[in-house]
């Protein structure tokens, strides 16, 4: 069994704060961290390591301080790690992300899934995941909270979908890409046998000309079909507030009711 | 001179900072509130090999070095005390006291199952009538045949009511007890299923109240001859070198504490109004900000130089001592302004930092008060106390060594 799981270095969003501005991350001083999404994904490859044999590789475009996110990922138990970095790929949006992923994976053949989170929780766009499969020409099972089968030899899996209408069972061929939703598991901690080994490990980077094949055209900024015209915040909602006044919450209860009912909004 | 933390050590940080905040923070208020130690923590930490973290592999320990023992300690009492407390009786003072002076054996049937956290463990020195006065202990041990038998009572011990090994100092000469002559005392190991041994748990205690603290019986009890730690009359050098490294977790776990309290006071300075604007805006709560940072950035950066000198295997009781002082005294200030800061919310649970204040004070107390290390760091400038060599050094950390598998 090889896995193949996509994580993306995404700014810590707890610490995170907008320049007023341009309305832009402020990202200095911010810690990185895996995007949350990914850990679960990485998770997951490691227990199919565990049940099947074989093994996990992780794989991540980003600037070289990404490296950081790779070696979290082995210090957790992933085998292998690779670092896509080139300035040829900095401005990717996320069809030129996903085409450049999945060159590199291409160079990791063979596999039998693909595991990435649901989406990041910098861009929120989801779209990476179905991208990669799309260019892979392989099945993408999304939103995946449950494996409920997977056998390698017969090449089948058998997931189970959080969708917002409920769960979906699906049944898919195999090398499938999936992106899994964090109920699928708990990730586990890095160990301290993990963190020496990351620490101690060299991890290949591979730049465009590691993808020959790859057309310059659709690396990058230049590859990229998205537009960022205008970044803003929304304007506020504007509400009004009234104060109920009661002596008793019962009193209040009934009072808010009739005013749900009157604006029948139950 | 590398101020930097090494890839490694951040790593450690953000796996033990993780750990922390996912199965301790969520808990911690409520094992506060009802004086309530958590027994489901010891199996996950044990997983996580933070029960053996800076012992070496061949006993059952993760090979990691004192720096990464210091972080850990550092990440655990940013949430709470008591579970820095662990690693500071489980590891500090007993396991590494057993790797400094035990025998192959000891170590085999002691120190493997402890670093590996199937047995937890803790120190026995203080008693109900010695706490500063060490020499002041009544616990005694008499040879009968090819054992001891111990009597006495220890108190104030972390973990009594936890622990399955304990670590305990006895007078074996009692002409040397009546002389206060030091070298009368000796170390040995005794197990909670020893006939005559019986524990208890103090509640009431201002502070670390999820912890577990308790008192130690020893009626009777037959200690075999090979549980005796180091020789007959090595005792009090014994504890004392186990407090090098107790001390050292005390003040990690303490510049935690400070941390905590400048990140807390810091999020509230911003969001509390005051005069119409935030607090931080006030010069005066500045001033308390500003004095945080001074104690942690010092703090810290003694706990490192007595990393630095643990792991060359340089003798650091000096150094070791002025930073549990400076770091369990600054701790407590920072938590006096940190609720100062939080005004009437900080006197109330509603916030960590009540709870921060109160944990902060048994630090300064415990493993050699406030005062002690006072008299420590006086004797050492006017040339009265000087390190003698040990018959048994703690060896300096090798990396190849400590990870070698059996």
């Amino acid at each position: 069994m090889h896995a193949i799981v996509c994580i993306k270095q995404v700014p810590d969003t707890t610490e995170v704060r907008i320049n007023p501005e341009t309305n832009t991350l402020i990202r200095e001083g911010v810690a990185s961290i895996i995007n949350p999404f990914d850990t679960y994904a990485i998770e997951e490859g490691l227990r199919l390591k565990e049940r099947f044999g074989g093994k996990v590789t992780v794989l991540s475009m980003g600037p070289p301080q990404a490296r950081e996110a790779l070696k979290e990922a082995v210090a957790m138990g992933a085998d292998e790690a690779i670092l896509l970095t080139d300035k040829a790929f900095a401005g990717s949006d996320t069809w030129a992300t996903a085409y450049t992923l999945s060159w590199a994976i291409r160079h990791l053949t063979p596999f039998d899934i693909i595991l990435c989170g649901k989406q990041a929780i910098d861009g929120d766009t989801g779209q990476v995941g179905p991208g990669i499969a799309r260019q892979l020409q392989i099945p993408q099972l999304t939103y995946v909270s449950r494996v409920l089968e997977i056998d390698p030899e017969s090449a089948h899996i058998r997931v189970e979908r959080l969708l917002e209408e409920g769960r979906e069972i699906v049944d898919c061929s195999l090398p499938a890409l999936l992106t899994v939703v964090k109920d699928i598991n708990q990730p586990r901690y890095p160990t301290f046998m993990g963190i020496r080994r990351a620490t101690r490990m060299e991890i290949p980077v591979w730049d465009s000309q590691a993808l020959p094949e790859a057309n310059p055209e659709y690396l990058g900024l230049r590859g990229s079909p998205t537009q960022v015209v205008r970044i803003f915040h929304p304007p506020a909602r504007s509400g009004q507030a009234t104060l109920l006044t009661g002596d008793t919450p019962a009193q209040l209860a009934a009072q808010l009711a009739d005013r749900l009912l009157a604006d029948k909004v139950i | 001179m590398d101020f930097a933390l090494s890839e490694e050590h951040q790593m450690v940080q953000r796996m033990v900072r993780d750990f922390a905040a996912r199965e301790i923070a969520p808990n911690v208020k409520e094992h506060d509130r009802r004086q309530t130690f958590d027994r489901s923590i010891l199996p996950r930490m044990a997983a996580q090999g933070l029960l053996g973290i800076c012992l070496p592999v061949r006993y059952g320990g993760a090979g990691m070095d004192f720096v990464s023992l210091g972080l850990a300690c550092e990440e655990l009492e940013y949430v709470d005390t008591a579970y820095r407390v662990i690693l500071s009786v489980h590891v500090g003072l007993n396991g590494l006291t057993l790797l400094q002076w035990g025998t192959e054996e000891q170590k085999q049937r002691y120190l493997v199952p402890q670093s590996l956290g199937e047995k937890i463990a803790t120190y026995g020195l203080t008693e109900p009538s010695a706490g500063s006065d060490a020499i002041g202990i009544q616990s005694t041990a008499r040879r009968e045949g090819d054992h001891w038998v111990l009597n006495g009572e220890k108190m104030w011990i972390s973990l009594a009511d936890v622990a399955d090994n304990f670590l305990v100092f006895a007078w074996t000469d009692q002409e040397k007890k009546r002389a206060r002559d030091h070298t009368g005392m000796s170390a040995f190991i005794i197990e909670r299923g020893f006939p005559g041994v019986q524990t208890g748990t103090i509640h009431g205690k201002l502070g670390v109240r999820a912890g577990n603290t308790g008192w130690i019986s020893m009626k009777d009890v037959p200690v075999p001859s090979e549980n005796m730690l180091g020789r007959e009359g090595e005792g009090f050098y014994i504890a004392m070198s186990a407090l090098d490294n107790g001390r050292y977790t005390v003040a990690w776990g303490a510049t935690g504490l400070i941390r905590a309290c400048l990140d807390a006071s810091v999020r509230y300075a911003r969001e509390r109004q005051a005069f119409g604007v935030e607090i931080g805006r006030h010069e005066l709560v500045q001033q308390m900000i500003a004095n945080m940072q001074l104690k942690y950035d010092t703090a810290r950066l003694l706990c490192l130089r007595a990393g630095w000198l643990k792991n060359q295997g340089i003798r650091n009781t000096r150094e070791t001592s002025l930073a549990k002082w400076h770091a369990t005294v600054s701790s407590f200030e920072c938590a006096a302004d940190a609720v100062e800061i939080h005004g009437a919310y900080g006197y109330s649970d509603e916030y960590d930092v009540e709870r921060f204040l109160r944990n902060s004070k048994g630090a300064v107390i415990y493993e050699g008060s406030r005062e002690i290390q006072q008299l420590i760091q006086a004797q050492y400038a006017l040339g009265y106390r000087k390190d003698r060599p040990l018959r048994c050094e703690m060896p300096a950390y090798d990396p190849v060594a400590w990870q070698q598998e059996a």
